[in-house]
């Protein structure tokens, strides 16, 4: 893997332990601004406890972990909360608050953080619903009414509300059908052009891999193989064959002869 | 694509307007990121309301121009101007293409609140007037449920769900006894300290014991009893159940063919109707016991007169009038707790709301039957 001059996020030789069990060992990863990047591995890998561990959830055992040239492990907690907060985060499932409307979900980091108030709210809500193609209608909305395509795009615009440059997306298309889908990987495009955003995404939707990622790392025994979607499909490691050439993959990748 | 987040101190946030008559020019300096948008917003709110003519905007001196102020200055221009053609940019950021776009698609039409305002004072009785009785038919409906499950069982006692009653029984009953003697060992050695204090004008501190055999067995060995399971049992049944409606746990159950009524709702009522008067008695014991050690040690009574005085004080229905509200205030508890839950769904709000009520309604209800059994006991003459 070609080193990036000045990579968004540099992970080296992370160690993750639970107890006895081995999770990572010496993962090394590193993410280019301005890349959509996605975590692949099966089940048990440690794709979500490598997501926490950069998203400062998590402390690892050993390695290090730098976003934007800072220390994610040696960050004093105080300094941590603020320095999260220029990331963008959507869950698998939304972790929308369910008792707040839509609008006040996408309202709420900006009146925590930025003592936002009034009519601004209100018109900056407006304008994260717009930017992820949510009908205005909406907003007045709880997450229960909402279909589970609306959901992930809330979830969007709320993790948008900061402004970040680096978006993390935990299964960004995982229940959506292929048609939501799909919009999904169009409107995740839209905005990458447009807001110069990094992303860093865990998916196993093949389609989503091959229509918007730029690089895919995948988590084998605890280490991290990257590569390009076509360059990774080429790797004879039997693990990534069967993942690239099963039989639901051949015709994500379009090789038409499944 | 700059560090963030940004080493050098960035300057003050500045919004400028200069010229007049037609001509107007916006100098914006500053930090004019994301994270000022605050004081940003106030900065744009200070521009006048209509600006007729040709307006530039000069953003060579804005650092890193995020997309909330951004969004916000073109919002106010597209207020105060008469036409966007009017609008020119200088060094615009890169992203003004894209909010002018969706500024195109309207995206800052305002948004109606959901309906459900006020209303009118007959309008909002009426609604509740039918809201109460939608509740009493539902209530109605879990009642007959329950009903029917019960039935089924006599004819097939697997019904009764066995283990999962067992399971009831330990947590509601067992794990309650030591909160439960607690309680009634401190009210009754505080019932018996003050009215010991009157008796003793009147130079008949033996009936202390009476005050102590009567009230606890009568009353406050049951109610303290069931008002504590109440806030105990009660607030868990709901809070269990709510969880698993939020986790479409039931809706799997039924799915499944299983009734959740059955499942969920009989196991726990029935272990709360069991466990009350088991732990009804605990608490009477610790009643006596408790207003008997404050005798001995505060009043000096003996013990052999304090037994004496107790079976005097004690008629054959004393014991039975307090035991036998227990299995109904059981029910009761039992009933409004599952209900509640069963009632909750989509957010976790709900599951709060409907978990309080289910704790309020149902001591309401416990002590508004022990009122209707006083009633009855002095009518019976129990």
């Amino acid at each position: 893997m070609a080193e990036s001059p000045d990579p968004v996020i540099r992970v080296r030789g992370l160690v993750s332990r639970f107890g006895t069990q081995l999770i990572h060992d010496g993962l090394d990863m590193q993410v280019a601004a301005g890349e959509i990047f996605a975590i692949v591995g099966g089940s048990g890998t440690g794709k979500s406890v490598l997501m926490r561990t950069i998203l400062g959830l998590r402390r690892p055992e050993a390695g290090t972990v730098e976003v934007y040239g800072r220390n994610i492990g040696a960050l004093p907690r105080s300094e941590l909360g603020s320095f999260v907060q220029s990331f963008g985060v959507t869950f698998q499932n939304g972790a929308l608050i369910s008792s707040l409307t839509v609008a006040e979900n996408v309202q709420l980091p900006l009146r925590e953080y930025r003592g936002v108030r009034g009519t601004a709210l209100e018109e900056h809500s407006a304008l994260c619903l717009a930017m992820v193609g949510l009908p205005p209608q909406s907003a007045g909305k709880y997450p229960a009414q909402l279909s589970g395509g609306m959901i992930k795009r809330a979830a969007l615009a709320r993790a948008l509300a900061l402004e970040p440059k680096l978006l993390f997306l935990d299964k960004p298309t995982a229940g959506l059908d292929p048609i939501s889908a799909a919009a999904f990987d169009e409107l995740l495009l839209y905005l990458h052009a447009r807001l110069g955003l990094t992303v860093v995404m865990i998916t196993h939707d093949l389609d989503t891999l091959f229509r918007t990622c730029d690089r895919i790392g995948v988590i084998l025994d605890g280490a991290m193989l990257c590569g390009t979607p076509s360059g990774l499909a080429a790797n004879p490691q039997p693990w990534i064959q069967a993942y690239f050439h099963g039989p639901r993959a051949r015709a994500a990748a379009g090789e038409g002869h499944g | 694509m700059p560090r963030h987040p940004p080493t050098d101190e960035p300057g003050v946030s500045s919004l400028a307007l200069e010229g007049g008559g037609g001509a107007w020019r916006l100098v914006l300096g500053g930090d004019w990121s994301a994270r000022e948008l605050g004081p940003l917003r106030v900065l744009i709110d200070a521009l006048p309301p209509t600006l007729p003519g040709a307006v530039t905007c000069d953003w060579s001196a804005a650092e890193s121009p995020g997309i909330g102020p951004t969004w916000a200055l073109l919002n106010h221009l597209a207020r105060a101007c008469a036409s966007p053609l009017s609008v020119q940019h200088l060094n615009p950021p890169r992203h003004i293409a894209f909010l002018e776009d969706l500024r195109a698609g309207g995206g800052t039409a305002p948004h109606p609140a959901e309906a459900g305002g006020a209303g009118r004072p007959v309008e909002r009785l009426g609604r509740w007037v039918l809201a109460q009785s939608e509740q009493t038919r539902l209530f109605a409906e879990f009642l007959g449920r329950i009903i029917t499950v019960l039935g089924r069982a006599v004819l097939h006692p697997r019904a009764l769900r066995v283990p999962s009653l067992t399971r009831h029984l330990y947590e509601t009953g067992v794990t309650a006894i030591p909160i439960v003697s607690l309680i009634a060992f401190l009210i009754s050695v505080i019932v018996a300290y003050l009215g010991a204090q009157q008796l003793r004008l009147f130079g008949a501190d033996i009936f202390v014991v009476d005050l102590i055999a009567i009230s606890v067995l009568r009353e406050m060995g049951v109610l303290l009893t069931a008002i504590i399971v109440a806030g105990r049992s009660g607030s868990a049944f709901a809070a269990e159940i709510g969880v698993m409606r939020l986790n479409e746990e039931t809706d799997a159950l039924q799915a499944m063919g299983m009734d959740p009524i059955e499942l969920l709702v009989v196991p726990r009522v029935l272990a709360l109707i069991l466990a009350l008067p088991l732990l009804t008695v605990i608490a009477d014991a610790m009643g006596i016991a408790g207003g008997g050690l404050l005798a001995h040690f505060q009043l000096h009574i003996p013990w052999p007169q304090f037994i004496g005085r107790l079976h005097a004080a004690i008629a054959p229905t004393t014991f039975w009038a307090g035991l036998i509200k227990a299995p109904v205030f059981a029910a009761l508890i039992g009933l409004v707790g599952t209900y509640r839950g069963m009632r909750v769904r989509d957010s976790a709000r709900e599951l709060g709301r409907l978990t309080t009520l289910a704790v309020v309604q149902s001591i309401f209800l416990v002590i508004f039957a022990d009122a209707l059994f006083a009633i009855l006991y002095v009518r019976l003459d129990f």
